[in-house]
């Protein structure tokens, strides 16, 4: 008995960390590289329905030997964090973070940081079923991905609105401000920097601007003069806010319940299904409706990238792979599981796998991609940054 | 073998602190971060910052009134009821509140008290209101719904400090100022609160210190523009700007010095209210006895209800199908919410108890290996020493625990159980301690002497008669080093990087959401999860010790 576990804690202690490159185009010794894996998945843990899909992920990466364990986290930059924190320690090929569900500003920075394994999510063999010509899923926030992060839901912003209360809902950012000046009290966003909050800005500056493809450069000297409508703008609507803009929601599934709870009518969403399924959880009024704005709303794609340091990079790479899948993709759009847009081209799918998708009931709140519009591009990543702290200093921080 | 264990003791108390704190220091001032290296920019980034001043205020603001008003409102309770039998219900309606975690407490609270919560939808339904009135309740900007909280979530554990305290008090104090024609309140003021006071002190700053400092119960019930001081490091120390560490460290140790500010000024301050209090001991003035009295019951009546209706509410949302403002329960009931957070709620909770049990049973050894040096060789722990079992109460979590953040880093991984362990201990032994040190002592020493005589040696005296008969304390040690390993939020999270589930980590996760049904699920868990062994410790011994009236007591 003894002798067993001196062995065993010799092994352990002998074992080297996977530091064994695998070439990821050389995707069977992948797979047996991952045999047995075990990824740590660092997602935000404060949605239900993400954290239910990440569990039946995790089913579907058992199968193929690879043990998926969700790191469930309040904030994204949690991980980039704990990654710095490694690299600045010296752990390089023993990392704790394996995959992360990362956005636009965390992505790039840590790729400038160099803090990111790859390029690797091109060789992905589903890869090839992904709809690189129409959707935005090979840049982030203007920023290349070259193969450093592989997508896995489409996103595009829409407002939720409940129809019962709110039969004619706006339809531009001065609509909108029309809308908050007749019922105060009655709108309200997520608190910048919260990502969610930080989009309604760009959505804001976006819809007022005339011609917003100055946003697709990083942020230059004419920046105020850029924004000077925006603030003007949101000068005007700090006061019609909830709660005068005394107070905001933390997030943005505190939004949908504030509009559960009657406090406010409209809220801003970065999930086209996210309605229909808050509905079908009984965490919307079943009149909850959704609706965009006439010059078109932001979309953009939803990513996963693999930390430099990861102990278990190939299990992280099976993971996305399974994430791609037409199986994993169809159940990520149905609005009784997350209601989030499929990456994947129609036209690539198999003629079942089309019909699956074409046979989806999207739910009572989901707008057909027709409806939906042209998405608009997401602004280059500087201009969130510099939004959001302004944001803070002028309305963020009580005067 | 037992000698250096109170040596070993202050060893683990004092160590992750102190190295905690040189793990912030460094990076406040640029060093062990990429960059320029030193430099006074992170101050400068902090200083610059335009919510500071009222971040602090209200942390400031908060702390303070809170510690005010529990401490008033405990002195009231026992000044206007200690010895009667509505005390006794009051004392057995407050101290499962002890047990409920801060999160959990806060969560239900807010419910409770928001616009659209239960307590307004009383006259919403009455005045036909279809949607809430926009008020700033919940998160206003001086925090005060966030030290509302803060009292509830304190008096309880003030109530069963003092009622320790009073148990040394000479009980002839109170009759003769009585008898001198002092009034209940006003004599119990006078003649015993200072004594009982003197001896609460250090967990009066602690609850200070927390108040001040709290993460978890800020983020929940405090202001949001801009938040406490504390709730805006941790967000720097999360922010993608990896540059604005180093102002999260500059941040922790502005929050360090406030809060040893406000400590210094407590202090000064118990000095001017005692010799304000010698005068009006003096000056035969008594007080209004009747509604002092009715304050006391009042408060202390308010303040449990407001947390138990709290948990109700959780409970009631965790069973709820569709539930919309002003409806005063949901339109139907369902199971669907435990059968989808259930399972992973159960599984975490086993977790939970793994580490609370594991983190209790090193401090029961540490505290018992302590009290009996301190029996066998007269190892007195002094007052000094007494300072150190509190420092990581007094010193707050955002300046240490950054700075521990680093060792996993450098460890590598495997290392999170131990981390988060270790760091668990930190803060269970302190409370361990002071709920055993007391009976512990108080066990009458003419037993072992009986027991020598007779042949046993030390170890057989403390293994077979000392602790036998100390059952009862010991169990409700355990019970209470459970529930503070249970409540524990930033050790967990940043020690075991994030790796490492537990019914804490996952509820404020949750409340970052907003699925009031979760909530309600991982709530209650929560709730369960410290309460539960508080039933075993009263149940336990009442059945061991059923035909031996003596030991019912411990």
């Amino acid at each position: 008995m003894t002798r067993q576990l001196l062995t065993a804690a010799l092994t352990a202690a002998l074992a080297l960390p996977a530091a064994a490159q695998t070439d990821p185009s050389d995707w069977d010794a992948v797979t047996a590289a991952a045999d047995g894996q075990t990824v740590y998945w660092h997602a935000w843990g404060g949605s239900t329905t993400t954290n239910d899909f990440i569990a039946w992920v995790g089913e579907q990466a058992a199968a193929q030997g690879v043990t998926l364990e969700h790191v469930k986290l309040s904030d994204t930059a949690d991980a980039v964090g704990a990654v710095l924190a490694e690299k600045q320690a010296g752990n390089d090929d023993d990392g704790s973070v394996d995959l992360i569900w990362i956005n636009g500003a965390n992505f790039a920075a840590m790729k400038e940081a160099e803090l990111l394994f790859g390029p690797w999510a091109e060789d992905l063999p589903n890869w090839s079923l992904v709809d690189v010509e129409g959707k935005t899923v090979t840049t982030d926030f203007t920023v290349p991905t070259e193969g450093y992060e592989s997508p896995w839901a489409m996103a595009q912003v829409v407002f939720i609105y409940d129809s019962a209360r709110l039969p004619d809902p706006p339809d531009s950012a001065q609509e909108i401000l029309n809308f908050a000046t007749q019922n105060p009290g009655r709108f309200t966003f997520p608190q910048p920097p919260d990502f969610l909050g930080t989009t309604f800005l760009k959505q804001m500056l976006i819809d007022l601007l005339a011609d917003p493809s100055v946003l697709q450069e990083p942020v230059g000297a004419d920046y105020e003069i850029v924004t000077a409508p925006f603030w003007a703008f949101m000068d005007a609507l700090t006061p019609t806010l909830w709660r005068q803009g005394r107070a905001y929601p933390q997030t943005g599934p505190r939004q949908l319940q504030l509009m559960n709870d009657g406090e406010i009518d409209l809220a801003i969403s970065f999930s086209p299904g996210e309605a229909s399924t808050a509905i079908a959880n009984y965490e919307l009024p079943e009149t909850a409706r959704t609706t965009v704005l006439t010059k078109g709303t932001l979309g953009n794609a939803s990513f996963l990238a693999i930390p430099y340091n990861s102990a278990a990079k190939e299990g992280a790479m099976v993971v996305a792979n399974i994430i791609l899948s037409p199986a994993a993709q169809l159940r990520a759009q149905d609005p009784d599981v997350l209601g989030y847009g499929t990456v994947l081209a129609m036209d690539k799918l198999s003629e079942e796998g089309r019909a699956a998708f074409a046979a989806l009931d999207l739910g009572p709140a989901t707008l057909s991609p027709a409806e939906l519009g042209q998405a608009q591009p997401e602004p280059h990543p500087s201009w969130a940054e510099r939004l959001a702290a302004d944001w803070v200093a002028r309305y963020g921080v009580a005067q | 073998m037992l000698r250096p264990l109170p040596l070993l003791t202050a060893l683990v108390l004092a160590g992750p602190v102190l190295l905690g704190l040189a793990g912030t220091l460094l990076p406040a001032f640029g060093l062990g971060l990429p960059g320029p290296g030193a430099s006074l920019a992170p101050w400068r980034d902090v200083l610059d910052w335009p919510g500071l001043p009222r971040a602090l205020a209200v942390s400031v603001l908060s702390g303070v009134l809170s510690t005010l008003g529990a401490l008033g409102v405990a002195a009231l309770i026992f000044a206007g009821w200690h010895g009667t039998r509505t005390f006794g219900w009051l004392e057995r309606l407050l101290s499962p509140l002890l047990a409920v975690p801060h999160a959990a407490a806060a969560l239900g609270l807010a419910f409770l008290i928001a616009p659209s919560g239960w307590l307004m939808r009383l006259p919403a339904l009455a005045l036909g209101w279809d949607v809430p009135p926009d008020l700033l309740i919940l998160q206003d900007r001086w925090g005060l719904s966030l030290t509302a909280g803060l009292i509830a979530k304190e008096l309880p554990f003030l109530v069963l400090m003092m009622l320790a305290a009073q148990a040394q008090i000479p009980p002839g104090r109170l009759r003769v100022a009585r008898s001198l024609g002092a009034g209940r309140v006003a004599g119990w003021l006078k003649a015993v609160f200072p004594g009982v006071y003197a001896q609460v002190r250090l967990p009066v700053l602690v609850v200070l210190v927390y108040g001040m400092t709290n993460v978890d119960v800020a983020v929940i019930l405090g202001p949001n523009t801009p938040p406490t001081l504390s709730v805006q490091v941790t967000r720097w120390m999360l922010d993608p700007d990896l540059g604005l560490r180093a102002t999260a460290a500059a941040g922790a140790l502005v929050q360090l010095v406030a809060t040893l500010s406000v400590l210094a000024a407590w202090r000064a301050g118990e000095r001017l209210v005692a010799r304000v209090g010698r005068r009006w001991v003096w000056s035969g003035r008594g007080l209004p006895e009747a509604p002092a009295r009715a304050a006391g019951f009042g408060l202390g009546l308010l303040s449990a209800l407001a947390v138990l209706l709290g948990m109700a509410a959780l409970a009631v949302w965790s069973v709820a199908a569709r539930w919309r403002f002003p409806a005063l329960a949901p339109e139907g009931l369902t199971a669907r919410s435990w059968a989808r957070f259930g399972p992973e709620m159960l599984a975490t909770a086993g977790d939970t108890m793994v580490i609370a049990l594991t983190a209790t049973g090193v401090s029961l050894l540490l505290v018992i290996g302590c009290l009996e040096a301190e029996h066998r060789f007269g190892l007195t722990v002094g007052q000094r020493a007494l300072w150190l079992l509190y420092l990581p109460l007094l010193v707050p979590q955002v300046a240490f625990l950054p700075g521990l953040q680093l060792i996993p880093a450098l460890a590598g991984t495997g290392w999170e159980w131990a981390m988060v362990l270790t760091g668990h201990v930190v803060f269970v032994l302190p409370y361990v301690f002071l709920s055993l040190s007391g009976p512990f002592r108080a066990w009458d020493g003419r037993l072992a002497r009986v027991a020598a005589g007779l042949g046993a040696g030390p170890d057989r005296v403390l293994w077979r008669l000392r602790l036998p008969m100390l059952a009862a304390p010991l169990l409700v040690a355990a019970a209470v080093g459970i529930a503070v390993s249970v409540g524990q939020y930033l050790p967990t999270l940043l020690l075991g990087g994030g790796r490492i589930d537990t019914l804490a980590t996952e509820a404020v996760a949750l409340a970052a959401g907003g699925d009031r049904r979760a909530i309600g699920v991982w709530g209650l868990g929560q709730g369960a999860a410290a309460l539960l062994p508080f039933a075993f410790a009263l149940a336990l011994p009442a059945i061991w010790f059923r035909d031996r009236r003596g030991m019912r007591h411990g």
